[in-house]
């Protein structure tokens, strides 16, 4: 690529953190978009310039939070160092700490492909590339997903936007 | 389908957004990648930008240069990994401050000289020897560098000076009088004429 990298940030930092936060709530978050820019920065000499930007982003972020979803995992339960953590779910203190309890409790497949396309807006090719699969389970996913999340989020909330 | 939880297609808040930019800045630096970091700079010659390699100060650019189209260039010529980095530009802009606020004479800056080659970048390194409120022809500059009949390639190498003000292109004149042109236009370089000879 032969953009300047600040332009890159400019236009698609927002995007990033936004499909960050769904995949892993807000607090771990800004630890995956850190990690997915800089690991971008790194990489970005060498990207095609004809490469989707942004697509190249998300599955850069998607590699990002599965490290941190298996690091999760890996975690015992609760030592005495961090006995009051925070909940790594949502904003503190946020009124729409109901929606993301219900984004967390979605299959990983469902929320990264909720995610990936309501979020980011790609289209499915792209997910499906990165998520592994076809263009139609990974729209399955996303509709799973939409749907799971209306019957468990009653909040209010509930507005249109663009697909 | 359409309808998602409005909350999922929000914009970040911008502070944190902010606070996460800064970071990047930083983990750059330290981790090696920040191979062009630039910010701008308001003077009494219009808004300037500066950019830097971890050699050196390597372009200042006045504002009717295109400031996106400089940024464009750098990123070509010398890598891709630019982003806006305001603190390895410090030293430059308290020295432009001084130099514009008549407290400061001679630049003492780090220099990368990369994006000019040859002959450009002879003349370009022989430019400083022109003192503060000095001024040369472009015959005698060529004269200076050894080539007294390269007149019109010193005029070329004083058009395409990556560093205008530090490396002092505004110093040299057509032997025909008036102030000649100059990269930040000629109202720019009557300007530092007329401080410099304050």
């Amino acid at each position: 690529m032969s953009e300047p990298f600040e332009k890159v940030v400019a236009r698609h930092g927002d995007v990033v953190l936004r499909v960050c936060r769904v995949l892993l709530g807000a607090h771990d978050a800004e630890d995956a978009w850190s990690e997915t820019f800089l690991a971008a920065l790194r990489a970005y000499p060498d990207l095609p310039d004809t490469a989707n930007t942004e697509a190249w982003l998300v599955t850069i972020a998607h590699r990002k939070a599965i490290d941190v979803l298996r690091a999760r995992k890996r975690l015992p339960a609760p030592v005495e160092e961090v006995p009051e953590a925070p909940t790594a779910l949502g904003v503190p203190g946020d009124k729409d700490a109901d929606l993301w309890q219900a984004v967390a409790a979605l299959p990983d497949k469902q929320r990264q492909a909720v995610a990936y396309h309501y979020v980011a807006g790609l289209p499915y090719a792209e997910i499906a590339v990165i998520l592994g699969g076809t263009t139609d389970a990974a729209r399955r996913a996303a509709a799973d997903g939409i749907k799971s999340l209306r019957k468990n989020y009653q909040g209010a909330a509930m507005e249109g936007a663009p697909s | 389908m359409n309808v998602i939880p409005d909350y999922l297609t929000s914009p970040s808040d911008a502070g944190t957004l902010a606070r996460l930019r800064a970071g990047l800045e930083r983990a750059a630096e330290a981790e090696g990648l920040l191979d062009v970091a630039y910010t701008t700079v308001d003077s009494p010659v219009g808004p300037l930008l500066l950019a830097a390699t971890p050699k050196g100060l390597v372009r200042v650019a006045y504002d009717i240069e295109d400031h996106d189209r400089v940024l464009n260039t750098l990123a070509q010529r010398l890598s891709p990994r630019v982003l806006r980095a305001p603190k390895r530009l410090d030293a430059a802009a308290r020295e432009l401050d001084e130099y514009f606020g008549g407290r400061r004479q001679a630049f003492d800056l780090p220099l990368d000289l990369s994006l000019s080659r040859g002959f450009r970048q002879l003349v370009q390194r022989h430019l400083p020897e022109i003192g503060y409120g000095q001024t040369r022809t472009y015959g005698q500059v060529a004269a200076l560098v050894g080539n007294p009949k390269a007149v019109r390639a010193v005029g070329t190498a004083c058009a395409t000076n990556p560093l205008p003000l530090v490396v002092p292109c505004h110093r040299v004149l057509p032997a025909s009088g008036g102030p000649g042109r100059y990269v930040g236009g000629q109202e720019a370089k009557v300007t530092l004429l007329t401080l410099e000879a304050g």
